[in-house]
Formats: C-alpha cells, sequence, structure tokens
C-alpha cells in the first residue's frame, strides 16, 4: 500500500461511492462520489482523480482528487449508491429518496426523480407529520430499497412515482442497512442485533428468516455480501466486531472477530478479490482484512489478472476433498490454520471514518476530520 | 474588575428600536438572544409599535468560512499530534520535533492563505472579492507573527543565526520587494558579501564571525573616505549603506516596505552578531526612525515590538484583542506552553491561560454545527476545567439523527461520562416511544442500562397486549436474549411470551408452571394478576388434568390475594357498577374452575395409577 492521498474539503464527508465502470471495461476507477453531512447546506459531489498530466491550479500533485460538480442535498446524507452510470441515488435524514442525474457534458448534478416521503413516523395524513431519516439504500436497477428509523421498507423503480411496495413496521427498531441477495430477496440489519432476510415474491409482511447474534443484542451497522456466494454476508456491529454469516445454515453467525474500538460503519468485500474485505470505524481507522493464502499461490493469482481467489481455500492443499474447495476462506473455523493479515490504511489516526469504497486497485474513503483519502495502488 | 484594554464596540441589530424601548438579553452557549420588551424607555406611555423579531447574534463569523475550516481541521489534527508526542520528547529531540510543529502550524495557514488569495483574485471587484483580500492579510500577518515567535522562543537562536532566520523571515514575507532590493543592495562586494554569509552556524565561533565583519566593515570605511567612489553618488549611497549608515537607509524608504525590514537591514550591516536580549533596542529605534513621527504604530507593531521585547503575554493579549477569533492565540500559546516558556500565570478567573484560551476557542468550535467533534479533543487536553466544560457542551448538541446521536454517545462512553450517556439515551428513547418505536426505545435503554426505561417499555408492550389481545413486534419479543435482566419487568414480558409460545406448541404442563412461577416469583405486576389467572382458565378447563392440587392450592392464594386487597369504591357510577360486574363474573369463574379442577386432581392424585 504506498501512497495514499489526502485532502481536506470543508465538510464531514458521511459516504463515498465509486463511479461503476462500464462492464468489461479495461479502465481502472476515475470518478467518485461524495455525500457530506451536519452542515447547514449539504452537497451531493462528484471527484475526479483522473491523471491531469501537470499540476493544477491549486498547485496540488497528479492524483489529488478534484471536484468536477457538485449539488445541494437537503439533510444529511444517509446513504449513497450509484443507480447506474449516470445517476446517483441519495439517502436524506429528511426522509427523502433522490436520484441525482449527472449531466457530463455541461458538468451538473440535476434532480432527476424524487420520493419526498418514503419515511415518516407519523404520515402525511395525520396533524402531527413527522419525519423519519431513511438510513440505507441499495439498487439493483431498475430496483431501489430502502429503509429507515421508522422500522419501515420501500421498494422503488425508477419513473414511478409510488413505491411499488412497502413493508410497513418491518421492524419495531431502526433498520441501518440494507444489501441485497438474490434478486427477489433482500437482508436488513436493525439496531437490536438482527438480520432479517425478506421476500419480496411473499406477499405477507414478515420476514422469511430471523438471525441474531448470540449474547447481547448489540445493534448492527452495516452489512455486505460476498460478491460470488450469495449466502455469505458480513456485517458490523457497534461495538467494533466483525461478523460473518451462512444464511443457509442457522440462526448464528459462523465466525466472530474482534476489531475496531468502536461502531463499525461500513463493511466491504472488494468486488473482484472477495478474499479481501475493508472495514471503517468510528475509532478513524480502516482496516484492509486478507484472508488469502499465503505463499506462491498468491503471487500467481493476482498475475492472473485477480482471478476469484474462492478456489484457492487453505482446505485444499490439506483435504483432496473436492467439496471443501467451494468453501469460501471466510466461513472456515479453524483459527489455527487460516491467518487474517490485517493492515491499517490511514497513516494517522483520525476522526471517525465513515465511510469506504473498493474498484479494482482504488480505494476511496472520508472521514469526520473533513478530509477525503484516495490510494490508486492498493495491492502493490 | 480589570479595566477595559479597548473601548467595547457597538453593533446595532436591524429593527429594533434601541431609543424607545428596553431590550431584553439571554446567554447561549455561543450566541446571544436578543428581542424587545414592552417596557418603554424613560416611563413614556405612549405606545410604539415593536419588533416581533427575536434576534440571534453570533460573535464568531470566521467559524462559518468554508476555506478557515480547512485551517481548523489540519491545525486540529497537527494540535492532537502536538499533545501525543509530548510525552515522549526529551532533550534535543525535543526542540527539533517542537520547532517542526511550528512549522507545521504555518504551512497550513500559508495553504489557506494561498487558497483564499486565489478566491480573492478571481472575484476582484464584489464585496465578497475584497473580504477575501482582507481576510489574507489577516492571515499573513498572523504568519508573520507566529514565525518571529518562532524564531525568537522556539528556535532560541542564539547570536550569529538569529540575523540569518530575520533576514529569512523577512524575506519570506516581503518578497517581491527583495528582488529589488537585491539588486541595489548587493551589487557593490559580492564575492566578499557571499562568502561572508555562506557558512553554517557552527564552523566558526561567534567571535571569529565578528573580527571577520569588523574586519569588512573597517575596509568598506576606508573605501569611503578614500572617496573611491566620489564619482558615482549612487555608488557612495551604496557604500554608505553598507556600512549600516542610518540615513542612507532611510533614504531607500520606498524599497523597505516597512520598519521591520528597516531593522534586519540595519542589523544586517551594522549588527550582524546582535545578540537577542538587544534586539528590542534595535527594534524601538527602528519604528521611530521608520515611522518619522508622521504617523502611530498600528497594531500589528505592537505585537512585533513586544515580541522583540521577549514579553510573550503581552504579545498574547495583543494578538487577543486585535484578531476576532481565538485560533491564534489559543494554538500558538499551547505550543509555547509546551516549550516551558509560559510560567503559571494565574488568572482570576479560569484556571491558566492556556487553558483559559483553547476553553475559547473550543467553545467556539460548538457552537458550530459541524465542528463540535474538533472541539471535544481541545477539551480533552485541558486537565483542570476541560471535563466540565465537555460535560456541558455535549448535552446540548442538537440530535437530529440516530447516527449523529450514536457519535455523541461514543465521545461521552469514552470518558466514562455516564450521566450525559443516561440523558441523551433517555431523551433518545422517550422521543421512540413517542413514535412508536418500542424497539429502538428498548434498545436505548440498554446502552444506558437503565432500567427504570427498559420498565416503561415493558409497560407499553403489555398494556398493548391488554388492549389488543395480541403482541405488537413479536420479533423484538421473541428475541430478548440477555437483555431480558435488565429490569424485572421485561424479564416478565419475555417469559410471558415464552408461556404463550409454549401453549400455542401444546406444552401445557410446561406452560402451566411457568404462569404459576411467573406470579408466585413476584415478577408479574398486580395489575397483570387478572390477566395471568384469565390465561390459565382454558389450561383448568382441558379434558386432562394439567395443575397439579399444589398448583390449584397456589392459584387459590393468589385469587385470594388480589380479590381481598381490592378496595370499596363509595360511590360507584353505571361504568364501574358495569366493571365490577365483569370483574365478579370472571372471579366467580376461576372459583369453579379452580374447585373443579382441584377435586380432579386430588383424585387423580390420590389415585393408584398414578401418570
Amino acid at each position: 500500500m504506498e501512497e495514499i492521498y489526502a485532502k481536506f474539503v470543508s465538510q464531514k464527508i458521511s459516504k463515498t461511492r465509486w463511479r461503476p465502470l462500464p462492464p468489461g471495461s479495461l479502465q481502472t476507477a476515475e470518478t467518485f462520489a461524495t455525500g457530506s453531512w451536519d452542515n447547514e447546506e449539504n452537497y451531493v459531489s462528484l471527484w475526479s482523480i483522473g491523471d491531469f498530466g501537470n499540476l493544477d491550479s491549486d498547485g496540488g500533485f497528479e492524483g489529488d482528487h478534484q471536484l468536477l460538480c457538485g449539488i445541494k442535498h437537503h439533510g444529511d446524507v444517509m446513504d449513497l449508491q450509484f443507480f447506474d452510470q449516470e445517476r446517483i441515488v441519495a439517502a436524506s435524514s429528511t426522509g427523502c429518496v433522490t436520484i441525482f442525474l449527472h449531466h457530463p457534458n455541461n458538468r451538473t448534478l440535476s434532480v432527476s426523480q424524487q420520493w419526498t416521503a418514503a419515511h415518516y413516523h407519523t404520515g402525511p395524513g395525520s396533524p402531527s407529520c413527522s419525519n423519519a431519516p431513511c438510513t440505507g439504500v441499495v439498487c439493483n436497477s431498475p430496483e431501489i430499497v430502502t429503509v429507515g428509523e421508522d422500522g419501515r421498507i420501500n421498494l422503488f423503480r425508477a419513473d414511478h412515482k409510488e413505491a411499488v411496495r412497502t413493508i410497513d413496521n418491518a421492524d419495531s427498531s431502526t433498520l441501518h442497512a440494507v444489501t441485497f441477495l438474490r434478486t427477489p430477496e433482500i437482508l436488513t440489519v436493525n439496531s437490536i442485533g438482527q438480520l432479517k432476510i425478506w421476500d419480496f415474491r411473499q406477499q405477507g409482511n414478515e420476514p422469511t428468516q430471523i438471525l441474531s447474534l448470540t449474547g447481547d443484542r448489540v445493534p448492527l451497522h452495516c452489512v455486505d455480501r460476498h460478491p460470488n456466494q450469495q449466502h455469505v454476508v458480513a456485517t458490523g456491529g457497534q461495538d467494533g466486531m466483525l461478523s460473518i454469516w451462512d444464511v443457509r445454515q442457522g440462526t448464528m453467525p459462523v465466525s466472530l472477530l474482534k476489531a475496531h474500538e468502536a461502531e463499525m460503519w461500513e463493511v466491504h468485500f472488494h468486488p473482484s478479490n472477495p478474499d479481501h474485505l475493508f472495514t471503517c470505524s468510528e475509532d478513524g481507522s480502516l482496516w484492509h482484512w486478507d484472508a488469502s493464502t499465503d505463499g506462491p499461490e498468491k503471487s500467481l493469482l493476482f498475475h492472473q489478472g485477480g482471478r476469484n481467489s474462492t478456489f484457492l481455500s487453505h482446505s485444499i492443499s490439506n483435504q483432496a476433498n473436492v467439496h471443501q474447495s467451494l468453501i469460501s476462506s471466510w466461513l472456515s473455523t479453524d483459527p489455527a490454520k487460516d491467518r487474517i493479515e490485517i493492515t491499517s490504511l490511514l497513516p494517522n489516526r483520525t476522526l471517525s471514518v465513515n465511510s469506504l469504497d473498493v474498484l479494482g486497485p482504488c480505494l476511496v474513503c472520508g472521514t469526520d476530520a473533513e478530509a477525503i483519502y484516495v490510494t490508486r495502488q492498493l495491492f502493490s | 474588575m480589570e479595566e477595559f484594554d479597548g473601548e467595547p464596540t457597538v453593533t446595532w441589530i436591524p429593527g429594533l428600536n434601541s431609543q424607545k424601548k428596553q431590550m431584553c438579553f439571554d446567554w447561549g452557549p455561543g450566541e446571544m438572544l436578543v428581542c424587545e420588551t414592552s417596557f418603554n424607555k424613560k416611563g413614556k406611555s405612549e405606545m410604539v409599535a415593536g419588533c416581533p423579531f427575536i434576534h440571534i447574534i453570533r460573535k464568531d463569523i470566521d467559524v462559518y468560512s468554508k476555506i478557515l475550516r480547512k485551517l481548523f481541521n489540519e491545525s486540529h489534527g497537527i494540535f492532537v499530534g502536538l499533545q501525543r508526542i509530548e510525552e515522549e520528547l526529551t532533550g534535543k529531540s525535543r526542540k527539533a520535533q517542537l520547532v517542526r510543529v511550528s512549522k507545521n502550524y504555518r504551512s497550513v495557514i500559508r495553504a489557506c492563505m494561498e487558497e483564499m488569495h486565489q478566491f480573492a483574485v478571481a472575484d476582484k471587484d464584489s464585496a465578497s472579492g475584497r473580504q477575501f483580500s482582507s481576510q489574507v492579510s489577516i492571515l499573513s500577518a498572523m504568519e508573520l507573527i507566529w514565525n518571529l515567535c518562532e524564531i525568537l522562543f522556539i528556535e532560541v537562536a542564539p547570536a550569529g543565526p538569529l540575523l540569518l532566520y530575520l533576514l529569512d523571515w523577512v524575506r519570506l514575507h516581503v518578497c517581491e520587494v527583495d528582488t529589488l532590493s537585491a539588486d541595489v543592495l548587493g551589487s557593490e562586494n559580492p564575492s566578499k558579501h557571499e562568502s561572508f554569509w555562506n557558512l553554517p552556524g557552527n564552523t566558526q565561533t561567534l567571535t571569529e564571525l565578528e573580527l571577520r565583519w569588523q574586519h569588512w566593515h573597517e575596509e568598506c570605511e576606508r573605501h569611503l573616505q578614500d572617496g573611491t567612489f566620489a564619482s558615482d553618488p549612487r555608488l557612495e549611497s551604496l557604500c554608505k549603506v553598507l556600512l549600516g549608515d542610518d540615513a542612507a537607509l532611510l533614504e531607500q524608504k520606498e524599497l523597505l516596505s516597512n520598519w521591520y525590514h528597516f531593522l534586519v537591514a540595519r542589523l544586517l550591516y551594522s549588527q550582524p552578531t546582535v545578540k537577542p536580549m538587544d534586539l528590542h533596542l534595535y527594534a524601538q529605534s527602528s519604528l521611530d526612525l521608520f515611522l518619522g513621527g508622521e504617523s502611530s504604530p498600528e497594531p500589528l507593531d505592537n505585537i512585533l515590538m513586544a515580541a522583540f521585547e521577549f514579553d510573550i503575554h503581552q504579545v498574547i493579549k495583543e494578538c487577543s484583542i486585535a484578531l476576532s477569533n481565538w485560533w491564534f492565540v489559543a494554538h500558538l500559546t499551547d505550543l509555547l506552553d509546551h516549550c516551558k516558556l509560559l510560567q503559571s500565570h494565574n488568572l482570576y478567573f479560569g484556571s491558566n491561560m492556556r487553558e483559559f484560551l483553547l476553553l475559547e476557542y473550543a467553545s467556539g468550535l460548538f457552537a458550530h454545527h459541524s465542528l463540535w467533534q474538533l472541539g471535544v479533543d481541545y477539551c480533552d487536553h485541558c486537565p483542570e476545567l476541560g471535563r466540565v466544560s465537555l460535560e456541558l457542551h455535549i448535552e446540548r448538541i442538537p440530535l437530529t439523527t440516530e447516527q449523529k446521536a450514536l457519535k455523541v454517545l461514543r465521545v461521552c462512553e469514552q470518558r466514562q461520562m455516564t450521566e450525559q450517556v443516561r440523558s441523551i439515551c433517555k431523551i433518545l428513547a422517550m422521543k421512540a416511544v413517542r413514535n412508536n418505536r418500542l424497539g429502538s426505545a428498548l434498545s436505548w435503554s440498554i446502552r444506558a442500562k437503565d432500567a427504570a426505561f427498559a420498565t416503561l417499555v415493558s409497560d407499553r408492550f403489555l398494556r398493548d397486549y391488554c388492549e389488543r389481545g395480541c403482541f405488537s413486534d413479536l420479533d423484538l419479543i421473541d428475541n430478548l436474549g440477555p437483555a431480558m435482566m435488565l429490569s424485572d419487568r421485561l424479564t416478565f414480558l419475555g417469559k410471558y411470551r415464552e408461556f404463550h409460545r409454549l401453549y400455542g406448541e401444546k406444552r401445557f404442563v410446561d406452560a402451566a408452571s411457568l404462569l404459576l412461577s411467573l406470579m408466585t416469583s413476584q415478577i408479574a405486576p398486580r395489575s397483570f394478576w387478572m390477566t395471568l389467572l384469565t390465561d390459565a382458565l382454558p389450561l383448568l378447563e382441558q379434558k386432562q388434568v394439567i395443575f397439579s392440587a399444589e398448583q390449584t392450592y397456589e392459584l387459590l392464594r393468589c385469587l385470594e390475594d388480589l380479590t381481598s386487597g381490592r378496595p370499596l369504591c363509595a360511590e360507584p357510577d353505571a361504568q364501574q357498577l358495569q366493571e365490577d360486574d365483569i370483574e365478579t363474573t370472571k372471579v366467580e369463574m376461576l372459583r369453579l374452575a379452580l374447585a373443579r379442577n382441584l377435586a380432579r386432581s386430588i383424585i387423580k392424585e390420590g389415585s393408584l395409577e398414578g401418570s
């Protein structure tokens, strides 16, 4: 991990997301979006890290990220996702969900669609109407699923004015994050330490499965699904604990790893190298978890362009059982055999790292110290 | 009460009629509220239309500048880093580290200045452009002062290198003039000049330096007296300048933009080995000569003069008055304190100067909607009053989302501020209850270990059950886990739900004993006993005998406890009568069922087969 660039941007960053690359593209990531929070005026902004070839007007170095455009956002940006190449979905603390459209020609962002009362405690009909923050959003074009502090799950479709499906009171506590499992199924985490799986094909308002932590019901703040193995899910909790779950088996996590000293805000599997996991936390650190095997196979792997490393599980070197080769290295429960290498990526301790995103060899993260860090050499 | 150092400034508030009406005000954490009262001044009884607004007055507008925010954030990082390395530093490396910290601060100021300069240039003609320009000059002055303090107090340059540092200092701040002056002043005798100065401070001792300079100076003087340059008056005046002749230097006043440039030029040519202690004499005379009685010294001049006099307290005091924001004095004082330069100068309020300034700065940060997180670290490093200050500020941060609340709670928990944790969790739990988010309310009470609130939430669940006949939020109650132990009521709730589950699974015997234990162990609230006994009815009516004789006696006793404790109403109204009716019917049914069950169980237990 060689160079990491930091830039102070005069706003506390709540979310950073890389713009997805067109499928089959050989480029590396170039553009990312950020959302701010806790300002009187919050912004959703787009930044570029393209090579400029010379020093820009700020005297910044090549590789320093530059602001492309921004647009005011009403309320804190609670979550941000790229819907497709040009559209970004933002979840607001006012309970509003907005789709922003990026016009690359005149370099502006504009509001393409908005659902203003997606999340609320008491509805617009009653006299004491109060909105609830929308805490999480996930996209799988053309569908958008949002969850909020009101315990509600909404399924939206772009260009449909009303929600396609709403599950009221899906949870009696706050839903913190949501992710897709298989396409009609989603998984949510809440503030009493439960994972719930919902199937939109079913009519009722009950989850199909509930999994929960053993022991204390510590709130869970973030969730991410393994890119290739849709039954493997990682969650991060308020006590900084990283849990790996197998949703096909049992109702308890497969492994619990003591990680950070404070809330873990985001967890991400690397999309093309899923043996690598990244977490960031309120304690101001960002960790890279490397569960790939040691030894010559590892370097061979990367020469081959980062092919899926789940086949190189630890057990294969010891056992001839073909079945074992499909077990993800994250699910192996033998601590003696499997060593996970953990590296801290940020140079100094800072205020909370609120968000991170990885794409290829690039990583971006944003902090409460109003700084954005970018590196383009994640695996060097 | 101390006398004022300057006149307090008057700020007019638009819309308020201060001539006619009396105003009232109240202080807030960082702001002031002002409004008109309905009292007229001077007792006049005429009715004057009042201003209907309440005005919020903020002192510190700098905190809201976008570019200055970068200054605050970056310097916060440097500040925290300084406090952390402080313990490890000793001896020689300590001074080098402190100088490095000082240079870091200065580079942050410069970066901020350059960015603001670009905005000023881009926006030249508008009001905001002018504001940027004035900010740039303020930042430039700050860096000038800080640099001088670094040379005199932190680097503690001795005679010899002192002049080199001062030369750099002036060059850095007067760069555009420097190119011209270098031409005029440096053209003659360049070789001797350069070789003279091209040595690091420690290869020659001070006396050697002085001797060589003295020798060179005499040679110059000889040239002047011999009239070598008599032909060209410019060359002659140049020679005089090189000799450090004040009059000759003053003739070039336009090239010397200010008196400290004049001072350094004088020292360069007449006293290159000046001792730090003697600086103030030359500084004072330079200032007087340069101003020539035409203008009076400005605040910046006074600050620099105080620095030359090594009067740190005066420097800080003057800066506090001149600057609108506590940032500069707070960070500079903290750094000087680490250099052990400030005696414990006790103020008659607060504790010591460093803490006072840091806490003032932190208060400004807390008044900002976003920068409060920086303020926390500043309070942490004030050992006497920091914690108390933090406790007061942290409770007043507005909590708009749960995520922000979690961050505030984390700050409190890391510092063992349990009172604040409880109060914040209670506020959030109340909000959740009002919004009918009982799961959230429970999760907040668990975080605060607030048994009383957990009881409140459980009561709410039980009330909902009584009204609706079924449980809401089963996902929560079924999965309470160890949190169930937090309060008795919560435990009861969990166990009661378990009873329902056992009943649903038709495990009647287990359900029955659980039900009984709920009553006998006193976990169940009195008000709920009737419901529990009513729940027992279907179990009593089953074909098979579920309750043993012993258990039936227990149930009878509970029923008697319940009915005997009922007070007699004086004047029952219609509603009451109806309720009483229902009650009595229930009690009668229970008594019947219990009696029948008792009979059956006695027979069953008495008969030979047992089961």
